[in-house]
């Protein structure tokens, strides 16, 4: 490694019509990793991949990929590859015309062409299916053949906007797995577009953590999930999420604090022993255990997390109790400020 | 079980029959009957006062391919179609990919281009007979400026077809132009990002993605641009009148003249069912051959 990072983008800002798109977007990304690009719905996380693909052109700010300034590049200048939400198959071409697209385009010689092709597609699972058309494919194939384009070139960049958000559950899980061992095995960079904080949290080596155009967060899942730096980041990672708690509503803390604590943390004590009484205001089985969420004024999000089937009537109350050192404390302005 | 089967398989027939119905019978009316009248009349003389009509057999064909005025509007007809098709064709396309384009007058651009279609011929032919007249058109006004001398384009035998020619083009490629747009707005823009991204230039997008995804609407506007080059003959009443000297007479003209100038009717039938034949097996061509090398979506 040379020290530098591979991409590195430094302040980059794009607004629509002098809306706010994206804002003071700062992020450097080393070689070989997977990193994730988190959020919800409309907050920017396309309009940065795109603005790194080239396919949107910065009002501010600078990128660099490879040691190289390329703000102004075209997309075609910049040696990556991109997987499309929507595939953006080409419908007319088969599997085979699909795949090798670029290395056509590229004049890659036919020999070459083929063995690359042929290593594509057996990485995808593809075999077989090299005549068919994109239409007379199944959702998760088409997903493969999107994939099989991308790494066909051996670019060491490769984009990825939602590529399992049209998936089942299931598919999604394998192809997951197969998305994180490619990029392993062939020690790529990856940028990856999910709102689906498991995907990133699980297949990440680095998660930015996105609201409204700007980055709230830039650290490993272990960093998002055990020291959020915000209440947002707090509330968006992690299922449950974390519950925050006025810090007037807790015996020994002054208030002015927001406290936050996440279910695996919070325990139901005999009446009388916990520190917040609460009631029970649902009940949810998911599997191995059971999610109880609880009212109490001055919490938001507040549940408990007990073992097995134990269903609790709604209005039932309970009294919880949590260790100090378990507690994430964030200022008035929702910011951490010491914690685990 | 068995019963019931058959019951909805008649349903189903009896159906496919009713939606059928309208159009087989207004073809059928006004399309296939006419035909094989027509077929049926040019196989007998003409009717006059001194010989009544009589049954000729393929007689008036064979007048027809002795006859040098139709071998040289036959000429005319296929050079006009071998411009016509493929140049209005060309021009719609670049006309559509840029109206497509991110350009700020895009409506305007649009409207423009599509302005000679509602325009009715008629109208298009006067206002083409203003510019190519002699001296005070347009064109020779253009011309003099540059001090070229006064050019009678449709009153030359070497001009004349031309100048009809420009005309066609100029009435269709808006027309066509409107379905390459339609068809053009289809194309998802992602297709173009995806290419962009792989290193695609402009010219190879147009190339390997856009056109044979505009296949289908190509395939339909070529059998209509061919029909049209048949079909379209009513500038010709305006601007030249099939002369100088049959320079610039096309075959409907011919059939037209042949029926209502000189009452030819058998001869004009037989002409008729000529290029009916030729039609045909054109379209059938088209479709055929190049239905299978087509995408549709
Ligand atoms: N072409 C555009 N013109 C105008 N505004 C745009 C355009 N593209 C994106 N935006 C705006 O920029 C913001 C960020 O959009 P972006 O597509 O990056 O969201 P996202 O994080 O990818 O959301 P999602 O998860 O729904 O895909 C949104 O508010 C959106 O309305
Ligand atoms: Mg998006």
């Amino acid at each position: 490694m040379t020290g530098a990072p591979f991409v590195i983008l430094k302040d980059v800002a794009k607004r629509w019509n002098g809306q706010l798109g994206v804002e003071e977007i700062s992020l450097d990304i080393e070689e070989g990793t997977f990193v994730a690009l988190l959020g919800p719905s409309g907050c920017g996380k396309s309009t940065s991949l795109r603005l790194l693909a080239g396919l949107e052109i910065p009002d501010e700010g600078q990128i660099l990929i490879d040691g190289r300034d390329v703000t102004t590049s075209a997309a075609s200048d910049r040696n990556l590859s991109m997987v499309f939400q929507s595939y953006a198959l080409f419908p007319h071409l088969s599997v085979a015309e699909n795949v090798v697209f670029g290395l056509k385009v590229r004049r890659v010689p036919r020999a070459e062409r083929a063995e690359k092709m042929a290593r594509a597609l057996e990485i995808t699972g593809l075999q077989g299916y090299e005549s068919r058309k994109p239409g007379e494919l199944s959702g998760g194939q088409r997903q493969r053949v999107a994939l099989a384009r991308a790494i066909v070139a051996g670019q060491r960049l490769c984009l990825m906007d939602e590529p399992l958000s049209n998936l089942d559950a299931k598919l999604r899980n394998s192809v997951r797995k197969d998305i994180k061992k490619l990029q392993r095995d062939l020690g790529i960079t990856v940028v990856y577009v999910t709102h689906d904080q498991t995907e990133a949290m699980s297949m990440a080596d680095k998660v930015v953590l996105m609201k409204d155009g700007r980055i709230q967060q830039v650290g490993t899942p272990d960093d998002l999930y055990n020291r959020p730096v915000n209440t947002f980041v707090a509330e968006f990672v992690g299922a449950p999420p974390m519950a925050l708690i006025d810090s007037s509503t807790v015996d020994g803390f002054e208030p002015g604090f927001t406290l936050g604590v996440r279910a695996e943390h919070v325990s139901i004590v005999p009446d009388g022993k916990g520190r917040l009484s609460c009631t029970v205001s649902e009940a949810e089985f998911l599997g191995s255990e059971t999610l109880i969420g609880l009212n109490h004024a001055g919490t938001t999000g507040l549940s408990v997390l007990q073992p097995g089937l134990s269903l609790m009537p709604e209005g039932a109350h309970v009294d919880v109790t949590f260790d100090d050192h378990n507690l994430h404390k964030f200022n008035q302005e929702g910011e951490r400020l010491a914690g685990t | 079980m068995s019963k019931q089967v058959n019951l909805e398989r008649r349903r189903q027939a009896i159906y496919g029959w009713l939606l059928l119905s309208p159009a087989a019978l207004l073809l059928s009316l006004f399309a296939f009957y006419p035909s094989v009248a027509t077929f049926w009349s040019s196989l007998f003389s003409k009717n006059t006062r001194r010989k009544p009509s009589e049954f000729i057999g393929s007689e008036n064909y064979a007048d027809l391919f002795a006859d040098p005025t139709f071998w040289l509007v036959v000429k005319n007809n296929l050079f006009y179609a071998a411009i016509t098709i493929p140049v209005s064709i060309a021009i719609a396309l670049a006309m559509a990919l840029w109206a497509n384009s991110k350009i700020p007058v895009r409506g305007f651009v649009r409207t423009a281009y599509f302005t000679p279609t509602v325009l009715p011929m008629i109208a298009a032919a006067n206002l083409w007979l203003f510019f190519y007249t002699p001296g005070l058109g347009v064109l020779d006004q253009i011309g003099a400026l540059f001090g070229l001398p006064s050019v009678n384009w449709l009153g030359q035998p070497e001009t004349a077809l031309w100048a009809v020619i420009i005309v066609t083009i100029w009435k269709e490629a808006g027309f066509f132009m409107i379905f390459y747009l339609a068809a053009l707005q289809t194309i998802p823009e992602d297709l173009k990002e995806a290419a962009d991204i792989e290193g695609a230039s402009r010219w190879t997008y147009l190339r390997r993605i856009v056109l044979p995804l505009l296949m289908p609407t190509t395939l339909f506007i070529m059998v209509n641009a061919m029909i049209n080059s048949v079909k379209l003959i009513d500038h010709l009443f305006i601007l030249t009148k099939g002369g100088p000297s049959d320079a610039s007479k096309l075959i409907l003209y011919y059939i037209w003249e042949m029926a209502f100038a000189f009452f030819d009717a058998p001869h004009a039938a037989a002409m008729t069912i000529l290029v009916l034949a030729v039609l045909c097996i054109v379209a059938a061509i088209q479709f055929f051959y190049l239905d299978r090398r087509t995408h549709y979506q």
